[in-house]
């Protein structure tokens, strides 16, 4: 017997394992992601899903969740814009203040990774009655927490970082000769923003938008702590999930399925628009 | 004729940069090896590379001039500037692109000043293409012609020409030169092409790590080199 029949023979059997092993290990990972939406989806008949959705969290819920994740994304995206425009030009050069900026850049990042719970006492700890604005807040007669700014508030802290750091981003891979370019056009400041800079990095702005306000519709931990759960006033969709899980499991999952929906058609949204 | 007169010293990261010339009737041809600082010149003289000492003069106006403390910023200086790559901005039509820096005009007549620039430069059939569409021949007269339509004082040009195939450059060569004639506006070519040389017949500055090592007309050049890269751009012919 030569080898190279040997080889040849061993080569379709190796594949096969390493085929295998791959396909197995995915498809536990896919399991795990498709098993709890099947869940949400088949587990009760689409009788009790309706009446689940007519309880009467539900709509005072949606309204909260929709109309506060729109102000956290408009504030976001107002405030958003030119604080990572000013970190995308500051941080071009090397220069003595570029490790400032880039301390400043991590800082601003840094809610991605904070648990929710942290999220929620770091937010008591500046605005709460004893916090470190809480004099000054009390003083001008607002009192933040539990309230429908709370939930504003804890929105916009946890999903800015999204799409700030797209932005950013997006920001640093343009093209230097582009803005030089404008300038030398007559273009002021304000205009290589608003006319070059944010058109360009459109698409990555669009995604990052799409992110933050998911994340802003998702959020949980820190505004049930930060905000409360009260019903009407500021339990928003997952916090009324969260109610009615004790109460009636059919409205939890009726809830879950409309976030859900919601999520999945600004995934979509933000495929197509970065694919722009 | 109004001139361009440049008299700047600045470092560029290692590099110190000296670098002096007046720009008038002629192109002013700078050229030099890679890496001689170039175009770091030509952003020194834009405004958007910072310079240690001396003066910029526009049509005997100041642009820059570090003892009066003087620094016109980039988008007041009215010069053009055309980049090696051209930079088309990505998201406008080849119209669009054009009419940004038609100034003061009400959208009309800033449309019909970019249609002008365009047939100045032959590229009016080009109007409704998108950058990414268009051959990098094309791309240059769109780009000549958004400097143009911007009614600059003076242009500087990086390596007008480095970007196209050596097919369609010497018919671009040719355009360029009689172009620049017509407008008769100061104008600095950044080449390191013979070629270029002589289609632009203009007044020659070799830089070399920085500073000048040679200036004068072409056959000055070629009968005197001062340096090695001077032998080697004028004997290859």
């Amino acid at each position: 017997m030569s080898p190279a029949p040997a080889a040849a023979r061993s080569r379709p059997v190796a594949a096969l394992l390493w085929r295998g092993a791959l396909g197995a290990l995915a498809g536990l990972l896919l399991l795990l992601v498709l098993l709890p939406l099947a869940g949400l989806l088949f587990a009760s008949p689409p009788r009790h899903l309706l009446a689940g959705l007519r309880d009467p969290l539900v709509i005072p819920a949606l309204r909260l969740s929709l109309v506060t994740s729109t102000i956290s994304l408009l504030a976001i995206l107002v405030c958003g814009t030119p604080l990572a425009w000013i970190l995308a030009r500051a941080t071009r050069r090397t220069t003595q203040a570029t490790h400032v900026w880039r301390l400043l850049e991590t800082i601003v990042e840094l809610p991605v990774v904070l648990p929710p719970a942290v999220a929620g006492v770091a937010l008591l700890l500046a605005f709460g009655r004893r916090g470190l604005l809480g004099p000054a807040l009390a003083a001008a007669g607002i009192g933040l927490p539990f309230s429908r700014a709370a939930v504003v508030f804890a929105q916009t802290f946890v999903a800015a970082p999204f799409y700030v750091q797209a932005a950013v981003a997006a920001f640093r891979r343009l093209d230097p000769d582009l803005l030089l370019v404008a300038r030398t056009l007559g273009a002021s400041r304000p205009r290589l923003l608003i006319a070059v800079a944010i058109p360009i990095s459109w698409p990555a702005l669009a995604g990052g938008a799409a992110m933050s306000w998911a994340r802003a519709l998702g959020e949980f931990g820190a505004t049930l702590m930060f905000a409360g759960n009260m019903s009407g006033r500021t339990q928003t969709l997952p916090l009324a999930i969260y109610a009615a899980l004790e109460s009636d499991l059919h409205t939890a999952q009726s809830l879950s399925l409309l976030l859900v929906a919601v999520a999945f058609a600004l995934l979509v949204a933000i495929r197509a628009g970065g694919r722009r | 004729m109004s001139a361009l007169e440049v008299d700047l010293a600045g470092a560029a990261g290692t590099l110190m940069i000296d670098l002096a010339f007046r720009a008038a009737e002629r192109p002013l041809l700078l050229v030099g090896p890679n890496g001689a600082g170039k175009t770091r010149a030509l952003l020194m003289i834009l405004g958007a590379a910072r310079s240690a000492r001396g003066r910029v003069t526009l049509a005997g106006e100041p642009l820059y001039d570090a003892e009066r403390g003087i620094d016109v910023p980039v988008e007041q200086r009215r010069i053009g500037f055309l980049p090696q790559r051209y930079a088309l901005f990505p998201h406008l039509d080849v119209l669009a692109n054009v009419a940004f820096g038609v100034r003061n005009a009400a959208r009309p007549d800033r449309l019909r000043a970019a249609r002008e620039a365009l047939r100045a430069l032959d590229a009016e059939a080009l109007a409704a293409r998108r950058p990414e569409a268009l051959s990098a021949g094309e791309a240059q007269r769109v780009a000549l012609a958004r400097a143009l339509a911007a009614r600059p004082r003076a242009l500087l040009l990086d390596e007008p020409l480095a970007a196209l195939d050596v097919s369609i450059r010497r018919d671009t060569r040719r355009l360029l030169a009689d172009r620049l004639r017509a407008w008769s506006l100061p104008t600095v070519v950044v080449t390191h092409d013979r070629a270029d040389v002589e289609a632009l017949d203009g007044d020659v500055v070799v830089m070399e790590a920085g500073t000048v090592v040679q200036r004068g007309r072409l056959p000055d050049l070629v009968a005197h080199p001062a340096t090695a890269f001077v032998r080697q751009l004028t004997s290859d012919s």
